[in-house]
């Protein structure tokens, strides 16, 4: 099933706001089922690359590949329809906050696809009762704590059983035992789904325990120190002491920390 | 290139059913109905397995199509051997049953009438008492601004100053223009007939500085500023922005709904004056064009005719409806709900509210002065 080309590339990719340059020069590739992680301090630019990746903010300079297909070149048409086969979790959240839970999962599939209203319905709670939020239908989100939102705003970047899943800090605001369940989760989706999983992420155990593969994001440098997978690189020797840092949570002990 | 979705039914051997699922089966192809399948679970069957062996695409719409044919099975304990479908489709249906099932505590009930009835008349007390609270905040942040306690950012209540003031100027302008030129032609129509086209500048003049200059422009920044007020107190309410400031021990009445409110109250009566004005030179474009009246001559009419009082009179109403948008626009802005919608109502109950009070008090104040 996995086929050897890489599934998104990013190809000297800059990202700038007007003439903040936030990233410069960022080359990495994501293969077909990678979890990827996209790693670094806070404010570096990760909430910013994956906008890029997601089709939101088109870069300063460089290119995002889908495929064989330079995403910010093709007509928007074609880019609505890569864009509609990812699914994305926002930092925030966003969920509609009009609209119940049922009908935020819905909304997608009642706009892309032809399905009768009562299996649209099974979907939704199918999809809810992933999350563990089978039976809160009918729930606006501002019944909801903060976690709970976090889920549901997965459960509906999942409806469409997209083939990439972009989160962006899924497993802020949750406890230990819902973060891990997540991380399960995820495997699962994966697994299951087929799906290609993009992540921001600063919860080392999660990271060490699901990515296959990653990037480190570096402000102070304004350019990626490394890329490939995290337990690799916390054992080799040629990783930037910046990243080891990060990896080994400030202790400079190559251990992988599991939780 | 993708096969249509389909599934056949074996009986190996007596009570056994296989069903052999074959095709695409996704969002977005046509599913054969899962009723039909169930028909065929019934007594004579105990064991269900699965054959997938032809099924080239899937996701979750299998497992909607699964799902009703398990629950069905279980209710006829049916043995169900799940062996035969693919990993990924087991470990989904184990997971979504796996995972603690929480259970809503309270489903958000519809109400009946009576209790319907009810809880709007409690909530238009409550609103009273809202109302209440918030004018005794209010009081409470002027009460300490005259002491000398300046509650808010000087450079907050300036921008204000500046949205609601020199910013509202074109509108009110051709808003407050225009409506001097509906004035003298109404009243040169019926005065021309007594050749007494000169008394257009009184009509114009005492319409103008009497009502319609504060109206007009009580009815421009309604719907410029009170709304705008709303929306940004909403919007502040939706990111938790105002609690934020509570629990800081900082009163969002004295930071945020004074300084908008000085400045309306300054601003108003402000506009009001020079639309005042702007209406009068729209009547005299009138006057002169088409009344043969010289443009001195006009003027002259209209210094005649008009008192300082009467503008003092418009000045007073222009106060008075400064205050109550900026309470209106307030008011609501703080009690606004949760959702994207909430701040959408609460702008426009804003407008509504602000151009009703306006309404209300400029034909309150206008009898108590001429009883
Ligand atoms: N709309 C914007 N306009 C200008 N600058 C922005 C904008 N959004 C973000 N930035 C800036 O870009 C930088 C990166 O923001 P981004 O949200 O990508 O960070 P992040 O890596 O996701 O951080 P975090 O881990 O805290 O979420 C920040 O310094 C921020 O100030
Ligand atoms: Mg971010």
């Amino acid at each position: 099933m996995n086929s050897s080309a890489p599934v998104i590339t990013v190809r000297n990719l800059t990202m700038a706001y007007g003439n903040f340059v936030l990233q410069r020069d960022l080359n990495f590739t994501i293969d077909q089922g990678d979890i990827f992680v996209i790693m670094g301090g806070s404010g570096c630019g990760k909430s910013t690359l994956l906008r890029h990746m997601i089709g939101l903010k088109p870069p300063a300079a460089g290119s995002v590949w889908y495929g064989s297909d330079n995403f910010w070149e093709l007509s928007s048409e074609e880019q609505a329809s890569i864009i509609r086969k990812a699914g994305v979790l926002y930092q925030s959240g966003a969920l509609w906050s009009s609209m119940t839970l049922a009908e935020n999962v819905a909304l997608p599939l009642q706009h892309y696809t032809d399905l009768e209203p009562d299996v649209i319905a099974e979907l939704v709670t199918f999809k809810l009762s992933l999350v563990g939020l089978a039976g809160f239908e009918e729930f606006y989100p501002v019944q909801l704590s903060g976690g709970m939102r976090k889920r549901a705003a997965l459960a509906r970047a999942i409806a469409m059983d997209p083939d990439f899943l972009f989160f962006d800090e899924p497993s802020a605001g949750l406890d230990p035992i819902s973060s891990r369940n997540l991380d399960q989760l995820i495997l699962e989706l994966r697994e299951s789904l087929r799906a290609t999983v993009i992540i921001v992420t600063h919860e080392l155990a999660s990271i060490y325990a699901i990515a296959t593969n990653s990037v480190f994001l570096d402000s102070n440098s304004k350019t990626m120190l490394a890329t490939g997978d995290p337990k690799t690189l916390l054992q080799q020797e040629s990783t930037h002491p910046t990243v080891l840092q990060f990896l080994t949570r400030g202790t400079g002990k190559r251990e992988v920390c599991t939780v | 290139m993708t096969r249509q979705a389909r599934y056949t039914l074996e009986y190996p051997h007596q009570g056994t059913l296989i069903i052999r699922f074959a095709g695409t089966w996704t969002l977005h192809s046509n599913i054969p109905s899962s009723q039909e399948l169930s028909s065929h679970i019934g007594q004579d069957i105990n064991s269900i397995a699965f054959a997938c062996d032809e099924l080239e695409k899937w996701d979750t719409r299998l497992l909607i199509f699964l799902k009703t044919t398990l629950t069905r099975a279980y209710k006829h304990n049916i043995r169900v051997d799940e062996d035969g479908l693919p990993p990924g489709v087991r470990r989904l249906l184990t997971l979504s049953k796996a995972v603690p099932e929480q259970t809503a505590s309270s489903r958000p009930a519809t109400d009946n009438l009576v209790t319907r009835v009810g809880r709007s008349t409690l909530q238009a007390g409550s609103q009273l008492r809202e109302i209440a609270t918030f004018t005794g905040e209010i009081l409470l942040a002027l009460l300490g601004l005259l002491q000398g306690k300046v509650s808010f950012k000087p450079r907050d209540f300036f921008y204000f100053v500046q949205v609601c003031g020199v910013e509202s100027l074109p509108i009110v302008s051709l808003i407050a223009v225009l409506v001097g030129v509906i004035l003298s032609f109404v009243g040169a129509v019926q005065l021309q007939m007594f050749g007494a086209q000169i008394y257009v500048a009184n009509l114009v003049g005492l319409g103008m500085v009497l009502e319609m200059g504060a109206l007009m422009s009580g009815v421009i920044i309604a719907g410029r500023i009170g709304a705008s007020y709303a929306a940004q107190l909403g919007t502040m309410q939706v990111n938790e922005e105002i609690d934020a400031l509570r629990t800081m021990g900082i009163s969002p009445v004295g930071f945020l709904v004074l300084p908008r409110m000085l400045a309306l109250m300054l601003m108003l009566p402000l506009l009001c004056v020079y639309a005042d004005i702007m209406g009068i030179l729209g009547g005299s474009i009138i006057g002169v064009t088409m009344l043969d009246l010289s443009l001195i001559e006009y003027l002259e009419q209209t210094r005649k005719t008009i008192q300082l009082s009467q503008f003092g009179q418009g000045i007073l109403k222009a106060s008075v409806f400064g205050i109550l948008i900026g309470f209106a626009g307030c008011l609501r802005g703080m009690q606004c709900g949760r959702s994207a919608l909430a701040v959408g109502e609460a702008t426009t109950s804003a407008v509504v509210t602000s151009i009703v009070l306006i309404v209300v008090s400029d034909s309150f104040i206008t009898y108590l002065l001429y009883r």
